[in-house]
């Protein structure tokens, strides 16, 4: 029986540790190379505040256009750090190694999509309401802004995790991946606008935000394995 | 590890550990090789040696389980494992041409992470010791951005003694490794073998072990 367990080990009960090992892992190296994450929160901050410059400063329009425009800001920045989530890993051999390790692949790539929204993701989710404070949207409407990015921008991470692995080892892979994945961002993009949108016209966003976190669940449960199938076709 | 001594029970030394038969690759349209059936037995090395371009890479990768054979099955304690396998995944320590290690963190980090990935997560104090085995205690904390390629080696060698896998696939392990470095790879090869386990390394080097142990195949 011992045998047994040591030639094959039961690694079930291994999704867990797996999880906390990609997260730690990747937050950490996140951390170390903090430029890179401010460039990232520095793009979405830059892109949203260039439309009141092209537009109006006229306060209707800018209300009228601000939660569109705050959340196509957001799917561009979430695009743009995509390619961290397994280029990387893939480049330096690491993504082999976790392909090979005992843990079940799905919990590892899990991980690191957990720590890419919590490095990409949450960043933005704090800072979006203040960069909404150029649209002159009122309270109400900007904290629903945080809560519908809140529950929407760990879906770009999830659907994103799909494309950045799909595009590993590809040459023009950045581009591919915008062509790739923002079809698949558009009903993200229309309930998380509508979300704030309808907390903007007082017709309340509840049902927006009821959908957006039923994609969140979908997501949850599809995109991990996606990825993790993908990142095993890319390294065969 | 104390396999070999409980492990009675599973054939050690009756049955080839690792076995492939009739494999086949080939790299777009040309055909790598084909046919290619061999035996590793527990305490056994296989040398694989060939030109450039041979397949060397492409079949020590399909003995980790990271590339799918084209035809043809390898079977591990007996067993058919295709890629990926998980007991197959349990079983392999697999060095190839990248080193997998992360400019940002420290040597000492770098090998933790390593370990933990394998399942088998080492003390502070197993990292250290290991890390002096290979020479590097000094290097712990430097961030492995500023190692030299065969201090990179090393943290590979490091992490080889730490995983206590029973099969070791590496693709051309005296790279960039020095003198003392390739005396201390045969070395940890050499104690690995006489532990039972088995190994399958991609040279042109000779490694500097005993013959009896060393099964060679040659791939033209």
């Amino acid at each position: 029986m011992a045998a047994t367990l040591a030639i094959a080990p039961e690694r079930n009960d291994t999704a867990w540790p797996a999880l906390r090992w990609a997260v730690a892992r990747d937050v950490k190296l996140a951390l170390r190379s903090r430029a890179e994450l401010g460039v990232q929160l520095l793009f979405y901050v830059v892109v949203a505040s260039l439309f009141p410059l092209a537009t109006t400063p006229e306060r209707s329009t800018l209300t009228l256009i601000g939660p569109g425009v705050l959340w196509v800001a957001a799917l561009l920045a979430s695009l743009l750090s995509l390619p961290r989530l397994f280029a990387a890993d893939h480049a330096d051999g690491t993504l082999e190694q976790i392909a090979l390790s005992p843990y079940p692949l799905v919990a590892l790539v899990g991980g690191k999509i957990v720590a890419h929204w919590l490095t990409t993701g949450l960043p933005l989710v704090v800072i979006a309401p203040l960069v909404g404070l150029q649209y002159a949207l009122d309270e109400e409407t900007l904290s629903v802004l945080a809560a519908a990015l809140l529950i929407g921008t760990p879906i770009l991470s999830l659907l994103g995790a799909i494309g950045a692995a799909l595009t590993l080892g590809l040459r023009s892979s950045g581009g591919l991946v915008a062509l790739l994945i923002l079809p698949l961002y558009v009903p993200v993009l229309v309930f998380g606008a509508g979300a704030v949108e309808a907390a903007r016209t007082g017709l309340g966003a509840s049902a927006h935000l009821s959908l957006l976190g039923a994609g969140l669940l979908i997501a949850c449960v599809g995109a991990p394995f996606a990825a993790a199938a993908a990142v095993r076709i890319a390294l065969d | 590890m104390s396999r070999k001594e409980d492990g009675g029970g599973w054939g050690y030394n009756r049955h080839p550990m690792l076995e492939a038969k009739k494999l086949a690759a080939r790299r777009g349209f040309s055909r790598l090789f084909t046919g290619l059936s061999f035996r590793v037995a527990s305490g056994e090395a296989l040398v694989v040696t060939g030109a450039n371009g041979s397949g060397k890479t492409t079949l020590l990768r399909m003995l980790a389980g990271l590339t799918a054979p084209e035809a043809g099955e390898i079977q591990w304690h007996g067993k058919q494992v295709g890629s990926f396998d998980r007991e197959l995944r349990a079983a392999v320590a697999f060095s190839g041409h990248l080193p997998a290690l992360k400019d940002g963190l420290t040597a000492e980090e770098n090998l933790a992470s390593l370990v933990a990935l394998e399942g088998s997560p080492a003390s502070r104090d197993a990292i250290a010791h290991a890390l002096d085995a290979v020479a590097l205690s000094r290097q712990r904390n430097l961030p492995a951005r500023v190692l030299s390629q065969g201090q990179r080696r090393r943290i590979g060698l490091a992490r080889l003694s730490l995983a206590a896998r029973p099969l070791w696939v590496l693709d051309e392990p005296l790279a960039a490794l020095d003198a003392a470095g390739s005396a201390l790879l045969a070395r940890m090869v050499g104690r690995h073998l006489a532990n039972g386990g088995v190994a399958v390394i991609a040279t042109h080097a000779p490694l500097g072990l005993p013959e009896s142990r060393l099964a060679s195949l040659v791939l033209s």
